[in-house]
């Protein structure tokens, strides 16, 4: 059989697909094929590199070389200069911000230099569309290990030895979890895989579903062997058709080398993995709600116990885990629960997955070792905060989390600690926010998000949440109440206390996490109707200048509710009660008299204000 | 497709696909491997480095020596094509230069083999920054 001599890997992940990455595969191809290289050059399309700040990404191998923002039409340069003369083309390649220097091989960026990818192990190294280049990294091999040397206990065993927590966000212990729904009699279980991904800003789970789908299989029926269930069953949105096609190919080479189906690799052992779909709401997200939305009722949780593992889907015992989780279950079988549990800190053992997002110069996913600080990952891999901006904080977990900020720079990042900062885990979404961002707006953000979402079955949260985000607004519009402040963190406390399920419970958390990281600025908007990052139009003023306003009448004629007045040659000035804040007059300006304050008539303003409210009671 | 029906076949499987991507995998920690460059700018290709650095691939990988071949632009010595340059270890690279077919194979045998130096070194003439 021949040998490739470079591979040329195209990212084929949803965020490069967008960067026409399919057309530059397909344009490589032909060009391969052009040239007669098609027996020396292999171009395949993969799972996602993670940096997807820079897409599309194209890696070529074994020189390692890493371009970034391949357009189609630069196929042709590379195959010519690269693949045949050997030369890179070095405007492609990516550039250090720092140093502005090209950096030909990936293994320089510091991107990738602090990161230890276990369940991204072959994201952007495989084909996902081919089993032969999965098998060639191991996949199943785990499985045929477990098969003919443990036993379903022994297994069960070495999972909870290696330390490994649940990715989906709580962070319950994986191997306790496999003991109990192995420990509970049926005639029939299931093995669900919860791929409903649905924090704003995270992206791990599908990127390893369309990069990886065989290492989620996989651990599938490892965890069918050790359960005692023939039935595996993923859960995805319907929102992810990239990654339903890959796990649907996936599924069907499986089946057909007979590494799903009945008696896989010659013992007793049967198991078949079927896909259901979801809508896309987040709480599907949480496991009753999941089954329930699998068994084709309406997605809403219910009172625990019953465990899913005492009965779950149909009313048989179910055992639920996260992508990312099972993604990591095929390396600990391999290489030992051991070799698992060096990494991470007490607690916390193996990597994390975090989605970059934000203010931040590498935008992407990445796999860090948990115990990591906050500032490695901001700064190091990250790349620091885009445009040499001021760090504010970080937002985790997702509408569950909450804010960490300058002090948590360098806390380790573990389930324990980050809980002990007022955030969470969750899934691993990371956005970072800089000084133009104002906290009491990313709150509100991520209650509007709660709103949306939470399903209604308890009145804590629909109607509690409902309340909080009608504060927020009302503070961020400059209406705020004096005691708005005390409001919202009593009625947290009380939603967090009542909810029925996670998503309730943890739906406060963005709002108390500010509350205690950034007191002075609710108090600033409150009190001082002050917006100080200016991202509240309510709280900003238009104001015109007395030394630049030459008394044109320019501004007054275009102002739609004549709150301007002045005489020609006159300074003009702006009635802050009439003004609307529409624009039109700085637009129309021009001497650029006219300015957007965040600082104006503070005092003015908030005494108008109480005048009003006085004169109104 | 033939199905697999044992960890035996699953095994035979991987190996079989192993080999036609050995090039990738191994890429991903060349400095614990063997790095075999070979110059494959237009004066070597005329000389002959395409069968030279086929044949290291296909020898290297009979040997069972875990290797990684990557070809290279003009490293500047044109008048010694096919020129090659071999980094063990943990060494200095250093280049041989009039490498054909016979010259690649004692390359093989007594310089990523056994570590002996041999004749048609290239003094390094140049630094790079």
């Amino acid at each position: 059989m021949s040998k490739y001599k470079m591979h040329l890997l195209v990212c084929g992940g949803t965020g490069c697909h967008s960067s026409e990455s399919y057309r530059l595969y397909e344009t490589l191809r032909d060009q391969v094929e052009k040239r007669g290289l098609e027996r020396d050059v292999q171009v395949i399309l993969t799972g996602c590199f993670g940096f997807c700040e820079k897409g599309a990404i194209l890696k070529v191998m074994p020189d390692n070389t890493f371009y970034t923002q391949v357009k189609p039409s630069d196929a042709e340069e590379i195959l010519d200069e690269h693949i045949i003369k050997g030369r890179r083309v070095h405007r492609l390649l990516y550039t250090n911000p720092e140093t502005e220097e090209h950096v030909p091989d990936s293994k320089q960026m510091d991107f990738y230099r602090k990161q230890l990818r276990i369940a991204l192990r072959n994201c952007g190294a495989v084909d996902p569309e081919n089993i032969d280049e999965s098998i060639a990294r191991d996949a199943y091999q785990a499985l045929g290990k477990a098969l003919t040397e443990y036993t379903p206990a022994e297994t069960v065993d070495l999972i909870k030895r290696s330390g490994l927590r649940g990715r989906g966000g709580a962070g319950f212990p994986t191997g306790l979890k496999w003991e109990i729904a192995a420990r509970n009699g049926a005639d029939q279980k299931y093995v669900v895989c919860n791929a409903d991904e649905g924090d704003p800003g995270a992206f791990m789970d599908r990127s390893i579903l369309e990069g990886d789908p065989h290492s989620v299989l996989e651990a599938m029926a490892i965890c069918g062997y050790c359960t005692g269930a023939s039935k595996g069953l993923v859960y995805i949105r319907a929102e992810y058709p990239l990654a339903i096609k890959r796990l649907k190919i996936a599924i069907g080479q499986a089946r057909e080398y007979g590494l799903l189906g009945e008696h896989i690799l010659g013992t007793d052992f049967s198991f078949d993995v079927t896909l259901r779909y979801g809508a896309g709401a987040f709480v599907c997200g949480e496991e009753t709600a999941l089954i329930h939305s699998m068994e084709g009722k309406r997605g809403e949780p219910s009172n625990k116990p019953p465990f899913p593992a005492q009965s779950g889907y149909l009313g048989k015992p179910s055992n639920v885990n996260n992508v990312e989780t099972f993604a990591n279950i095929p390396v600990i079988i391999l290489k030992g629960a051991e070799w698992f549990s060096a990494i991470g800190t007490g607690r916390s053992k193996g990597t994390k997955v975090f989605a970059l997002a934000g203010k931040i110069n590498n935008v992407g996913l990445i796999e860090v070792p948990m115990g990591i600080t906050l500032r490695e990952i901001i700064y190091e891999i990250g790349g620091g905060i885009k445009n040499g901006k001021k760090f504010k904080a970080v937002q985790t977990g997702g509408p569950s989390g909450g804010c960490l900020t300058e002090k948590h720079l360098d806390t380790p990042i573990d389930y324990e600690s980050l809980t002990a900062a007022g955030s969470m885990m969750g899934s691993g979404g990371m956005i970072v926010l800089d000084e133009d961002d104002c906290m009491v707006s990313v709150a509100k953000f991520y209650l509007g998000f709660i709103v949306e979402e939470s399903c209604g079955k308890c009145a804590p949260c629909r109607i509690g949440n409902k309340r909080l985000h009608e504060a927020l607004t009302r503070i961020t519009e400059g209406k705020g109440e004096a005691d708005d402040i005390d409001r919202l963190r009593n009625l947290g406390t009380v939603i967090k206390d009542t909810s029925l399920c996670g998503l309730g419970q943890t739906s406060p958390n963005p709002v108390l996490s500010t509350l205690d990281n950034f007191m002075d600025e609710y108090r600033e908007h409150v009190h001082d109707r002050k917006c100080r990052s200016g991202q509240c139009r309510g709280l900003l003023f238009y104001v015109i200048s007395k030394d630049d306003c030459i008394g044109c009448m320019a501004c007054r004629r275009v102002c739609p509710t004549h709150a301007i007045s002045g005489e020609k040659k006159g300074v003009h000035v702006i009635d802050q009660h009439i003004c609307i804040k529409c624009g039109a007059c700085m637009e129309k300006c021009q001497f650029d008299a006219i300015s957007l304050r965040n600082d104006y008539p503070r005092a003015t303003a908030a005494a108008a204000v109480q005048e009003e409210s006085s004169t109104h009671s | 497709m033939n199905g697999i029906k044992t960890l035996a076949d699953l095994k035979r499987k991987q190996e079989e696909v192993m080999s036609r991507m050995g090039q990738r995998n191994r890429g991903e920690n060349p400095e614990s491997l063997v790095q075999v460059k070979v110059a494959m700018a237009t004066c070597g290709i005329a000389s002959g480095a395409k069968e030279v650095m086929e044949y290291f691939m296909d020898e290297l990988d009979r040997k069972e020596i875990d290797a990684v071949v990557t070809q290279t632009g003009c490293m500047g010595y044109c008048f010694a094509e096919p020129t090659v340059e071999i980094t063990l270890p943990g060494r200095e690279a250093i280049v041989f230069g009039y490498v054909d077919i016979r010259k690649a194979g004692e390359i093989i045998e007594r310089y990523i083999g056994e570590g002996e130096l041999l004749d048609g070194i290239i003094p390094q003439n140049y630094n790079t920054i």
